[in-house]
């Protein structure tokens, strides 16, 4: 997920050597666990910190990232009306990204830092945006899973524990329900057109379905921080219930416009309530977070490009802004 | 490396929901003036008509309290009941107070 920690390293380096105050531990666990929010000024482990600043910064960038997918379509919507409707949900993922960032700030890491820590691969994003969109129907399915998926775990995240990030999620989730639809709608026309289209919808959805399941991150027995993740409410569900949740909520939705999920092995388990489903290749995804996904290179290079690109731009705008206040300062 | 005296300042973002309704605290935008820190904030925060006014200021400039006197400065007023109408018993039949 936009938020399952891909760091790999330095999980708990920060705190070696740190004491701390047992007390103030002990009562900032007990404010946590009552439910209770942290703000910016309260006191906090260093662990706690360094953890939320990871994966704030990582959901961050993967919204800025994931814009990046669906640009490569807006010139190519297939009419008005889908180009204005997907230019809003790319400006819309600006705005997560921006949400997330002012909210991780208040943790004492700068914007700057944080770009530099993107740029240079000490921090990820998303694996999902590392995969091409070949087709206008990829833009489809990336609303309905991407945007469903990320639906998906960014609602609980609405009760986590650091009262900025909560605030941010809460204003993130008021607007993806609208990104969701918008993908489902794609898929819905396609699937119900010519048989080119139809072809081209579920392709879509076979070259999306499984990335979609790896973005909720390694199975729980391989995912060794959820307990503290949990603990500290910044994680509320683990990886695997989420991903049973989105298996079982996506099925009927595909059924329904006549597409088939890719996976031979999924089956509706009347006993357990929900369907079981095959396993995904942890291989491929952990390749992908490592840096080999099919266009990691071109994602990062286009970040690159577009940091570099607007140097000249946020240096005039601040030379600009402090001769105008020493001028404006001197006229007084 | 990044360099703090070359990055834009910090603005905080109030919106005003609506007509009678004070402004709130949406979040922050970086900004190399007030006029610029105003534009970030109508397109980061107010997509949706999520406001009919916007106030920006430097969060350089907020003073706040400290959480680490939060008991001082909140807990004096926890003894004063009789500040609440409820602390007065009136009889049953009185009515319209
Ligand atoms: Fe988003
Ligand atoms: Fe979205």
């Amino acid at each position: 997920m936009y938020t399952t920690d891909l760091s790999g390293k330095d999980k708990n380096a920060a705190v070696a050597g740190v004491a701390e105050d047992p007390a103030l531990i002990a009562a900032f666990e007990a404010r946590v666990a009552a439910d209770e929010f942290i703000e910016p000024k309260d006191w906090m482990p260093e662990a706690y910190r360094k953890t939320l600043v990871r994966q704030m910064s990582q959901h961050a960038h993967s919204e800025i990232v994931g814009m990046l997918p669906e640009g490569n379509w807006i010139t190519r919507a297939p009419n008005l009306r889908r180009k204005a409707i997907l230019l809003a949900k790319v400006q819309d993922e600006a705005g997560h990204g921006l949400y997330l960032y002012s909210a991780a700030e208040t943790l004492g890491t700068s914007r700057d830092e944080m770009t530099e820590a993107l740029l240079s691969g000490k921090a990820k994003y998303s694996t999902i945006f590392n995969y091409p969109t070949l087709t206008w129907a990829d833009i489809g399915a990336i609303g309905w899973l991407v945007d469903g998926a990320a639906i998906m775990n960014q609602v609980p995240l609405q009760r986590t524990s650091y009262g900025p990030y909560a605030r941010a999620m809460v204003r993130i989730c008021k607007e993806e329900s609208f990104h969701q639809r918008q993908g489902y709608e794609i898929m819905m026309h396609l699937a119900a057109g010519t048989d080119a289209q139809k072809r081209m919808a579920q392709d879509a959805l076979n070259r999306w379905w499984w990335p979609s399941l790896m973005m909720f991150g390694p199975p729980d027995d391989k995912s060794p921080n959820t307990e503290q993740s949990m603990r500290w409410r910044i994680k509320r569900d683990t990886n695997d219930e989420l991903r049973q949740k989105f298996v079982d909520i996506t099925v009927p939705q595909a059924e329904a416009i006549g597409l088939t999920v890719p996976d031979a092995a999924l089956k509706w388990n009347e006993e357990r309530g929900a369907y079981d489903f095959g396993e995904v290749d942890w291989e491929e995804f952990y390749a992908v977070v490592k840096g080999e996904g099919p266009v990691a290179k071109e994602r990062m290079q286009a970040r690159q490009k577009a940091w570099d690109e607007g140097a000249w731009v946020r240096e005039a705008a601040r030379v600009h802004a402090e001769k105008r206040a020493a001028a404006k300062l001197a006229a007084e | 490396m990044s360099d703090p005296s070359k990055e834009w300042p910090l603005w905080e973002v109030f919106i005003r929901g609506k007509g009678g309704l004070s402004h709130r605290h949406a979040g922050s935008v970086h900004a190399a003036d007030a006029k610029m820190a105003l534009e970030h904030a109508r397109d980061t925060y107010t997509r949706r008509m999520e406001g009919v006014s916007l106030w920006v200021l430097p969060s350089a400039q907020i003073v706040s309290s400290d959480p680490g006197d939060a008991a001082a400065l909140f807990e004096p007023a926890e003894d004063k009941v009789y500040r609440h109408p409820t602390f007065y018993k009136i009889p049953d039949g009185i009515t319209h107070i």
